[in-house]
């Protein structure tokens, strides 16, 4: 059986590399579909090879350095021993088979066992003017900087909250950019009061108290509790207001992150048929998973933040043991890989991650009714231009409950980014103007093309099979 | 405690046709129930290609679709919206040269029925069509047809009959159903709140692919199969496709809206009978024929698929009429993926049975007892 | 006037859209920090030679030369991407190519911010409601 095992992993960041190196160690060659130009995931992406980029992983990683290092070294020795497909999207799910492109061409790959770690994006909550040019997510200003070199803009404003909020500012203020302000819409009492379950996690702890410290010293506003209220801005952002203690209050820029946590990439656990449940913790559907990684999907294993937000030393110990578990279906004993812990010892840390994670929920907590201050005007859907007036009276109309109704009837969710950018605020617009819970309005349902694709590609003979003349309706 | 409520009328399905027909019933002034286990018009209703056509259709179908057409056009006065019902027209396309004898049959047939088209090939045919690809070298031209938004229509449907007085209970599907002999006696079962027992004088099955359930349950099943429609739809583009695209034979069908998206279907998907999912492999094999009449789409981005579950009869013909075994049933399903059109003109046909106890638009091609032998295959 | 400098522009933008709300501006968007010393490599916006630096991504390219990648097809406002990770699908972008076989351009697209750069490419920014590109049958 094991010999007759196609091995597929989805995403080669943490801990589609862990689960790789684990696989390859017991001496299996499994096939890595990477949608990036280069291995490394997000949180540890590279930039280009071969540009001539110079900086050091010290200057792109600073306290990750050595982790990232690892990380990407280890791929890199993998590669001999395994199919790494960079650049290729994975954009349709049958049963035991993947459509994936590459550079305009389509290839299908079928599988035996998949694991799937597909990672994050960032949890993104609207205001009026966030389409406007020069607004971006945080993990998108990050990107900017790490993979290019570049900051967002000449005059930044960083809002949400979350951890990346302070660890991106910190990182464009080291770097040199103008950094004017952090607003952070949770509050210090209640990352204060978060700072117990914090501590079970005193490295992660002590870097985030390091980043807010360093960015006060060098005169980096820093303001708590804000409502933030608009971007202000027509050729591209100018302003952005906010209120706090009662005061209205505007600061000058030309570019703003923006994040409120990240959100899984769960498009594909969706189409392979994934049971998924509420997670109060994410506030979020997951795909359902037990302690080692399998889905309700025999033979289709989840590993990383595309799971569940844990981050990136949860998705190494994830991969890593997602592989563990997929080894003892094949009937494989795990292999030695050094320094590697062993399955307790990575459900144990899981369990303490975990710990940690419902800290920062309740450190960097969404805001309790964020729909409610959403002006009707206010674009909900981005790509659509759906506004917050036609969700609210589609609902009042037609006595919506359930998100995918809503998407029915008002197209939210129905434009380029499937639902990615827009999906969970229309959950919580739907969920306030109907009276019920995140949980009760459902989930939006992943539809295929995983993500839009261009046609031509499809279009080569190869690919095709005729329509049966039964099927040909008029 | 449970309650026993009384209605002239149970509609039993809220797709277009039990929706319609709950409206126009409403409107005539009678009691009516309508029951849909889960949303209205999201089974075949919401998810089918949108084509509001005449075009194309048998024979024997055009009666009633002529009197179909005419309530499309009335849409905005009887539901509220006009559901972005377009009057784009709907060219059916000629392939090959073998393809343009049976369009000017059926073009002398349906002018028959009062149905204006015209058929063009050659050089007039490319100077009109000039966005047309090799793909096509001719076409049949009904500039009465056109297209709409199913999402909308049904749903629109269902607010318009309530607004009139009928009582439409989504989320509650009809759990027994059973004639004392005088009227039915129904249980529904909502999904939150107490059993509801029902009587009513009249039941309409207007449940769609499950109608089985219904008809088996008075002895008439019928040999109807659920099909999956694969659709897909692009990204917003440019105006470029003049109007409702289909081909003689079948197998593509291509329709641009006013926001830019092509929305194009053809082939089947997979499916259980309860839920359908689009086919990659069908998808690819329709974008090939869509390609060859429409080049402009090879740029496109692909942003949507989807497939949903129809009931499809052996002669792809609806069931409408008179149950042959229970007075006061009727049977109005297996649309066979071509229901959207008809389905306001057969809620007309279903009050005017209900109300006069005969229709004027000719249904006995649809009748459930036409099928010599009864498939047990659902 | 040459696009390549990063000197701001008083004079309106070459290629404002029809709408009124949200004219795209000249202005660069993004700020390079840091890798500037990379091979230049010469690509072109709406027709304008522009210069990027190898290993640009096609957003970081078009950013640095102006506030906007795309035009709201539904409401004309500038667009600028979003997310910079493939996610959010807001930086499509439209690229002549070369010909196939003797026919008319095409107009490929490109997911701006997942395209590395290459030299000579032909970005449109502007079209919205490009009719010119898709009213042949052959386009």
């Amino acid at each position: 059986m094991a010999e007759r095992a196609e091995i597929v992993i989805v995403g080669a960041g943490p801990a589609g590399i862990r689960a790789a190196q684990t696989l390859v160690a017991a001496g299996l060659r499994p096939i890595v579909l990477d949608e990036n130009i280069r291995w490394g995931g997000q949180i540890y992406r590279q930039p280009p090879a071969g540009a001539g980029f110079t900086r050091t992983k010290q200057a792109l990683y600073g306290f990750e350095a050595a982790k990232a290092d690892a990380v990407h070294t280890t791929m890199a020795a993998l590669l001999p021993q395994l199919d790494y497909r960079p650049e290729t999207l994975v954009w349709a799910c049958d049963p035991k088979r993947l459509h994936t492109m590459h550079d305009g061409r389509e290839t299908p790959v079928s599988f035996s066992h998949l694991i799937i770690a597909s990672g994050a994006t960032d949890r993104v909550l609207p205001l009026p003017g966030w389409t406007l040019p020069g607004v971006y997510t945080l993990g998108g200003a990050q990107v900017a900087l790490k993979a290019q070199g570049c900051a967002i803009g000449e005059r930044v404003v960083f809002a949400g909250t979350g951890p990346l909020l302070y660890l991106v500012a910190y990182q464009y203020a080291k770097a040199g950019a103008n950094v004017v302000a952090v607003l952070d819409t949770s509050t210090f009492a209640a990352q204060a009061m978060a700072a117990p379950r914090l501590l079970s996690q005193p490295a992660t702890f002590a870097k985030g108290v390091y980043y807010v410290g360093w960015l006060r010293s060098h005169g980096v506003r820093i303001e708590h509790g804000v409502t933030l209220e608009g971007i202000e801005g027509t050729a591209g952002v100018r302003a952005i207001r906010w209120q706090r203690g009662g005061r209205e209050h505007s600061l000058e820029c030309n570019a703003v992150g923006l994040g409120f946590g990240l959100r899984p990439e769960t498009q594909l656990a969706d189409l392979a048929g994934c049971r998924f449940v509420f997670d109060d913790l994410n506030r979020c559907w997951l795909p359902e998973r037990d302690a080692a990684g399998r889905s309700s999907q025999p033979g289709i294993y989840l590993a990383g933040d595309g799971a569940g937000i844990a981050g990136a030393d949860a998705a190494e110990l994830a991969g890593r043991r997602a592989a563990l578990a997929l080894l003892e279906d094949l009937g494989l004993a795990a292999p030695f890989v050094p320094d590697a812990p062993d399955a307790a010892v990575i459900e144990r840390k899981l369990a303490s991650i975990r710990r940690f994670r419902e800290g920062m929920e309740q450190a960097f907590a969404l805001p309790e009714h964020p729909a409610a201050q959403w002006p009707d005007d206010m674009l909900v859907c981005r790509c659509e231009e759906i506004d917050a007036r036609t969700l609210r009276e589609c609902v009042r109309q037609d006595g919506v409950t359930e998100i995918n109704r809503l998407k029915a009837l008002t197209r939210v969710g129905m434009g380029r980014c499937q639902g990615r950018m827009c999906g969970e605020a229309a959950c919580h617009l739907l969920a306030e103007a109907s009276g019920q819970t995140l949980a009760q309005v459902g989930r939006l349902r992943a539809q295929a093309p995983i993500k839009p694709i261009p046609i031509a590609p499809m279009l080569f003979d190869e690919n095709v099979v005729a329509i049966p003349e039964e099927a040909r309706d008029e | 405690m449970s309650e026993t409520l009384h209605y002239d009328v149970v509609v039993a399905g809220g797709g277009l046709v039990g929706a319609s027909a709950a409206r126009a019933l409403a409107e005539r002034g009678l009691r009516v129930a309508l029951f849909e286990r889960r949303y209205c018009g999201a089974q075949a209703s919401g998810v089918n290609y949108g084509g509001v056509r005449c075009q194309g259709r048998p024979e024997e179908q055009l009666p009633l679709a002529m009197r179909a057409r005419k309530i499309w056009d009335r849409l905005p006065a009887l539901i509220g919206t006009d559901g972005e019902f377009v009057r784009s027209g709907h060219l059916r396309l000629a392939r090959r040269e073998s393809d343009l004898e049976p369009l000017d049959a059926w073009s002398a047939m349906a002018s028959g029925y009062g149905l204006a088209t015209t058929v063009y090939r050659g050089r007039e045919f490319r100077q009109r069509f000039p966005w047309l690809g090799d793909g096509a070298l001719g076409g049949s031209l009904c500039l009465s047809d056109g297209h709409a938004n199913p999402r909308l229509v049904s749903p629109a449907f269902a607010r318009a009959a309530r607004a009139l007085g009928a009582d439409v209970r989504e989320r509650t599907p009809i759990t027994e159903m059973a004639h004392d002999g005088v009227r039915f006696q129904l249980t529904a079962q909502p999904e939150d709140g107490a059993t509801l027992h029902v009587s009513c004088d009249w039941l309409l099955n207007t449940s769609g692919a499950w109608a089985n359930h219904i008809a088996g349950t008075f002895g008439e099943r019928v040999p109807m199969h659920a099909i999956y429609p694969n659709m897909w739809v692009t990204e917003p583009l440019p105006k470029f496709i003049g109007h409702n695209l289909g081909v003689y034979g079948g197998g593509v069908y291509a329709r641009q809206v006013e926001r830019g998206n092509c929305v194009i279907g053809g082939g089947r998907g997979t499916g259980d009978g309860e839920y359908a999912q689009p086919s990659a492999d069908t998808t690819r094999a329709v974008m090939r024929e869509a390609c060859a009449l429409l080049p402009a789409l090879r740029n496109a981005l692909l942003i949507r698929t989807w497939s949903g579950v129809e009931g499809e009869t052996p002669d792809n013909n609806p069931i409408i009429g008179m149950s042959r075994t229970t007075p006061r049933l009727v049977h109005a399903f297996g649309f066979s993926g071509g229901g959207f059109l008809l389905a306001p003109g057969v809620g007309e046909v279903l009050a005017d049975l209900v109300t006069h106890g005969e229709t004027p638009t000719p249904i006995e091609a649809f009748a459930v007892d036409r099928f010599a032998q009864v498939s047990a295959e659902v | 006037m040459s696009r390549s400098s990063h000197a701001s522009h008083d004079s309106p933008p070459l290629h404002a859209p029809d709408q009124s709300a949200g004219q795209p501006s000249c202005h660069a968007q993004l700020t390079r920090l840091a890798e500037t010393s990379r091979a230049p490599v010469t690509f072109y916006i709406d027709g304008e030679p522009v210069q990027a630096l190898a290993g640009d991504t096609l957003l970081t390219a078009i950013l640095t030369h102006q506030r906007h990648v795309r035009i709201s097809e539904f409401s004309g406002a500038p667009r600028a991407g979003f997310c910079l990770i493939g996610a959010c699908q807001d930086c499509w972008v439209r690229c002549e190519s070369t010909p196939v076989a003797g026919g008319d351009a095409q107009l490929t697209r490109l997911r701006a911010c997942s395209t590395t750069v290459q030299a000579g490419m032909r970005v449109v920014t502007r079209a919205a409601h490009a009719d010119d590109v898709h009213g042949g049958a052959h386009g």
